[in-house]
This record gives C-alpha cells, sequence and structure tokens, in this order.
C-alpha cells in the first residue's frame, strides 16, 4: 500500500466528493489542490471558480492569492467579484470549500475573532466572501485539522452560516432553500449532516483512527451512521497527480 | 474629523424594517445625496493628468472614506497608498473589502480610524499581518462586518443610483448583527432578505493598465469590484501603467472600464501595482511582500522598514530603486510570463 500522509489523504478524499460536471468556487491552499486532483480523475468536467472573478482556468500552478494572475490563465472568463457572487446567488455554484478557527454541530463556521467584537482577544481575517460563499452556494465542504479547540459548540462568532440551529432554520433566516453544508473532511474522519437534526454525523472513519480517537478530538457530541464506513486510503495514481501535476513545490501537501 | 453620526436614519417616515445589524454606518446612503454631488462632476474631457502628490493633496482630506480598486495584493494602488502615508493623512474611513496590503500600508501609517470589514489582517497564504492584528485588537480602529459580496453590492447600489440592495447572504449570522445591513421582507414573495446600504465612498483610487489624458480607462484580467466602485466614488484618482492616445481608446471602445466623466485625475505610473500583481505584466515580489510581514513583528523593525521604503522615498520609482529596481522588475515580468522556469 502506498504511503501517504493526512494532508494528501484529505485532499483526495475532498476531491472524490465532487461530482464531475459541476461548478466550484475554491480559495487557494488544500481546497484549490482538491479542485485540481478533481479535475485529473473523478471530474474532468468540473469548472473552477474564483471570487476575484476567475472562471474556468487551465491552472499552471497553484495560485498564491485567489485573485491572482493563475486564477484566470488560459481561462474562460475573467470577470468581476459581483458576477461570481451573483452566479452563486442566481444557484449555479455546486461546491465550495472553507475554512476557519472553529466549527460547532450544525456546522456554522468562525472565521472572526475571538473574544468580544468590540476587544478581540484575536481577530482573524473575518468573512471575506466565505460568508456569502457558505449563504448562496448548494454545498459548502471543509478540509480541517480536527480537534477539541475547533470542533465546538461554544463558538465565539458565526462568521459564515451553516445550519445555524437546526432543520429549517437557514430558510427562516432568508438563506436559499436547499443549501448548506455538505462533508467535513479532517484528518480522523469524513463528517456529513443528518437530515433530521442537521447535526454533524460521523460517516467514515481513516484507516487507523478509532471511534475514540473521533470522540475525544470534538467538543461536542456527534452523531454516527448506521453503517460506518472507512475511508479508503488515496490510490497511487491519485498520489502520483498529486505530487507530480497539482503540487509539486509541495505547498500544501508539505504542510501535514 | 471622522463621522461620528450614524447614518441610519429615514426621517419622519414610517418604514417598515428589522433592524439586523447594530454597527455604524460611516457614510451616507442617501442617493439624493449623492445625485446633489454628482451633478457638480464636471463633464468636461479634459487633460487630466498630473502627479500622484498632487491628486493626494488636492484630492483626499483627513476623514474621508477611501475605496481602492483591485484585489488583496493583485492590481492594487500602491504608489497613491504611500503618498498618503507620506502626506500624513488621518482619520480616514477604509473600504476593507479585499485590499489586504493597502489597508497594511494605511494602517502602518497610522491613516485610518474606521473600516468596513470583510477581509482584514489576513495576507492570505502568506499570513497574518501582526499591525493590522493589533489594530484591530485594541480597539484603535472602530470596525462594522460586512462580507467581500455585501461590499461589491454596496458599491453596485451606489453605482445604480440607489440608497440600497437586498442580498441573499450574511442572513442568519454573527458577520449580519455586527454589520450595519437591515432585515427586509420582500413586497412580492414575502422572502426574507438583508439589505445593504448603498456606499459612495469620498475617493477610490485604482490602477489600471492603460488610460488616456482624460481618463478613460482599460483593464485587462478580472475587475474585481472596480467598473461598480469607479462609478460609486465621489471622486476618482487613476494611476496607469501606461498612457496612450484617446485613438488606443476610440479603436476598441468595448474596452473602456471606466469612461473620463468618472476620473478626476490621472498620473501614468509605471509599476504603480508593485508589489502586487499587475495582470500579464509582472508577478507579485512574494520576497517583499514577506519582508513587510516580517517587518511588522517589532515596532523598531517597522519603523526603519517605513523610512525605507515609503517616509524616505520621494516617489515610486525611488521606491522601486531601493528594491532592486529594473533587475527586480525584470524577474517579477519573467515570473508573470513563466519565462523564470527554465
Amino acid at each position: 500500500m502506498a504511503e501517504y500522509n493526512r494532508m494528501e489523504l484529505m485532499i483526495c478524499l475532498a476531491a472524490r466528493a465532487i461530482e464531475d460536471g459541476s461548478t466550484a468556487v475554491v480559495g487557494t491552499g488544500a481546497p484549490c489542490a482538491a479542485a485540481m486532483l478533481a479535475q485529473r480523475t473523478v471530474a474532468p468536467k468540473l469548472m473552477i471558480l474564483f471570487e476575484a472573478g476567475g472562471v474556468g482556468p487551465i491552472l499552471p500552478s497553484m495560485p498564491i492569492s485567489v485573485g491572482d494572475s493563475r486564477t484566470f490563465h488560459k481561462a474562460i472568463d475573467a470577470t468581476s467579484m459581483p458576477d461570481i457572487m451573483e452566479s452563486c446567488q442566481r444557484g449555479m455554484a455546486d461546491y465550495t470549500f472553507l475554512g476557519g478557527a472553529q466549527i460547532d454541530m450544525y456546522g456554522n463556521i468562525n472565521s472572526t475573532l475571538i473574544g468580544d467584537y468590540e476587544r478581540p482577544k484575536v481577530r482573524f481575517p473575518g468573512s471575506g466572501g466565505a460568508n456569502d460563499l457558505a449563504s448562496l452556494c448548494w454545498r459548502t465542504m471543509m478540509i480541517t485539522p480536527q480537534d477539541k479547540q475547533r470542533f465546538t459548540n461554544d463558538i465565539d462568532f458565526i462568521t459564515s452560516p451553516g445550519y445555524l440551529t437546526g432543520k429549517g432554520a437557514r430558510e427562516a433566516a432568508g438563506l436559499p432553500r436547499g443549501s448548506g453544508p455538505y462533508k467535513i473532511i479532517t484528518n480522523l474522519a469524513v463528517m456529513g449532516f443528518d437530515e433530521e437534526t442537521k447535526r454533524m454525523r460521523v460517516e467514515a472513519i481513516h484507516p487507523g483512527i478509532t471511534r475514540e480517537d473521533v470522540i475525544e478530538n470534538t467538543g461536542f457530541e456527534l452523531l454516527w451512521a448506521p453503517e460506518l464506513e472507512k475511508s479508503n486510503p488515496p490510490t497511487q495514481e491519485e498520489l502520483d497527480i498529486l505530487r507530480n501535476e497539482v503540487d509539486p513545490l509541495r505547498y500544501i501537501i508539505g504542510r501535514a | 474629523m471622522a463621522p461620528t453620526v450614524d447614518f441610519h436614519q429615514s426621517g419622519d417616515r414610517d418604514v417598515q424594517y428589522v433592524k439586523a445589524g447594530k454597527r455604524r454606518l460611516f457614510v451616507n446612503p442617501d442617493a439624493d445625496a449623492a445625485r446633489k454631488v454628482f451633478r457638480r462632476k464636471s463633464r468636461r474631457m479634459v487633460d487630466k493628468t498630473t502627479t500622484v502628490k498632487e491628486a493626494v493633496s488636492r484630492l483626499i482630506h483627513d476623514g474621508d472614506y477611501v475605496a481602492s480598486g483591485g484585489f488583496g495584493s493583485n492590481r492594487v494602488p500602491v504608489a497613491v497608498m504611500h503618498e498618503i502615508v507620506r502626506q500624513q493623512k488621518r482619520n480616514l474611513c477604509f473600504s476593507g473589502q479585499t485590499s489586504t496590503h493597502i489597508l497594511q500600508i494605511l494602517v502602518a501609517g497610522k491613516c485610518i480610524r474606521a473600516c468596513d470589514a470583510a477581509y482584514v489582517v489576513g495576507q492570505e497564504v502568506r499570513g497574518i499581518s501582526q499591525v493590522c492584528r493589533r489594530a484591530f485588537e485594541s480597539g484603535e480602529i472602530e470596525t462594522t462586518e460586512w462580507t467581500s459580496a455585501a461590499l461589491a453590492w454596496r458599491y453596485k447600489a451606489a453605482a445604480m443610483g440607489l440608497s440600497f440592495l437586498p442580498i441573499r447572504s450574511m442572513l442568519g449570522t454573527d458577520t449580519l448583527k455586527q454589520s450595519a445591513a437591515m432585515e427586509l421582507d420582500c413586497p412580492f414573495t414575502g422572502k426574507k432578505y438583508a439589505v445593504v446600504p448603498a456606499l459612495y465612498p469620498d475617493v477610490a483610487v485604482i490602477h489600471v493598465h492603460r488610460s488616456d489624458i482624460y481618463g478613460n480607462c482599460q483593464i485587462e484580467g478580472i475587475g474585481v469590484s472596480d467598473y461598480d466602485l469607479a462609478r460609486a466614488a465621489k471622486k476618482l484618482i487613476i494611476t496607469a501603467e501606461t498612457l496612450i492616445g484617446n485613438e488606443g481608446i476610440r479603436l476598441r471602445p468595448e474596452h473602456t472600464a471606466i469612461p473620463y466623466y468618472l476620473v478626476d485625475a490621472v498620473i501614468e505610473v509605471p509599476f504603480g501595482a508593485y508589489p502586487s500583481n499587475m495582470a500579464y505584466c509582472y508577478f507579485a515580489d512574494e520576497e517583499h511582500l514577506q519582508d513587510w510581514l516580517e517587518a511588522e513583528k517589532g515596532e523598531e523593525t517597522l519603523l526603519k522598514f517605513l523610512d525605507k521604503n515609503i517616509y524616505r522615498c520621494k516617489n515610486h520609482w525611488n521606491y522601486l530603486l531601493v528594491n532592486g529596481g529594473l533587475e527586480r522588475l525584470n524577474q517579477l515580468r519573467q515570473k508573470e510570463h513563466f519565462a523564470d522556469r527554465s
């Protein structure tokens, strides 16, 4: 079996969750790597969008900024931020990938601050486009390390909406129907969301990880799929593409 | 001084809305107030070329609301921002939509008092600006929270000559609670919307690929929010990589992103976006941007850095020179065209 690190595993699992012929709004880093890998494996007709205006580029290398010239290299369109966001608002963006400092059991994400608003203990960059993408794209995914501090219901600030307070809450708040968190991919497991309660639910555990490892690294009570799966490790083909074509300089996969 | 009044006001009229966000609005969204300003704006196609120094001194005043074109560290108007720091403009309000490097410059220069915050202390994958982080954590800068699209649509509302637009993001979150947005039910469908107020900046600064002497501008690559920002701003300063003749504009009129009547000053500043990325011209100077982040870690090192790169530079040419001049710029040009990969 091929040797791999946990970042490579997370990127492969994220790539496999993408349907061919769909659209994904991505940022820099692991999400971009996952989208690039998906294009070379399960989803050759995936179209990548960047919030600053890049549409369908042939990415020559990993972009440094979601607005740098790589994001519209040999692209089909170099448009504007409002045009991208309006496509999302019209329901034409299938996936987005977000990051954050905290996430709760409904998939609400904090990337704004720790502490209180006027005098925060720690100030993070804030929403940027994250709140818009979590509100407007059909399916929100997250690639993140999992630990008790990060996976907590004592979330300091809801920057971007998950299912808010549970079933029906997004619609009641005015958010587009049928949108919301889809998969949370961590170094330990893959989680989805329970249809009835909209709470985070473990669907698959990675090789070498136990149920207890997942519980110990989560600050809230998780739901469990009746038939818990074991994540399939990366194939040699996926690893070759990831290492030789997607991230040859190991910017992302070297971070594990 | 920066505005201290809250612009949430509907006079005596009974307006049905839910006040969702509790933070302050830093500029007046009123469309008639904006029309008054735009009525006075010159329609004459005259030579508007000047110097960065003169434009900043004439068009930007203490307490103004300033917005920047471009995105993060891409096509951002660095030359003008350095001059704002050199002229020690104070108490500015800033639209913190994506312009991470510009905010870093203005905060280091102690020019900012208030900020509409969508993306503020981060430099994307490069890391966090410590100077910005300290300023936002200490309360030195008053903030109102938004999102990238909310600010794009606030410019759009202004560009349309309106006072607000309904949007479907921000809803249900603390981002909304700490904003100055409201909620409103759609009169046709009954569905709930967030409504964001028009943003008419006092001054916008945009760096473009080409302009003629009148301010007719062409932009290559992504436009980000600049099409709407140019129309939303009461005053607009353009820096251009290259000045071209008016016939060059007229040859391809569909390429005009910004027509002259929006523009108050035009300055030819080659490499004017350095150290940011200028599409098809030069890539970002990653080493220099890392030096910025490093220098911010201590007060002494920051002062020394600002002294070398801003205060002791007479203009943008000097700044380019102290950072390697033409040789460095040529490396960045090669990087943009993948010619550095041999």
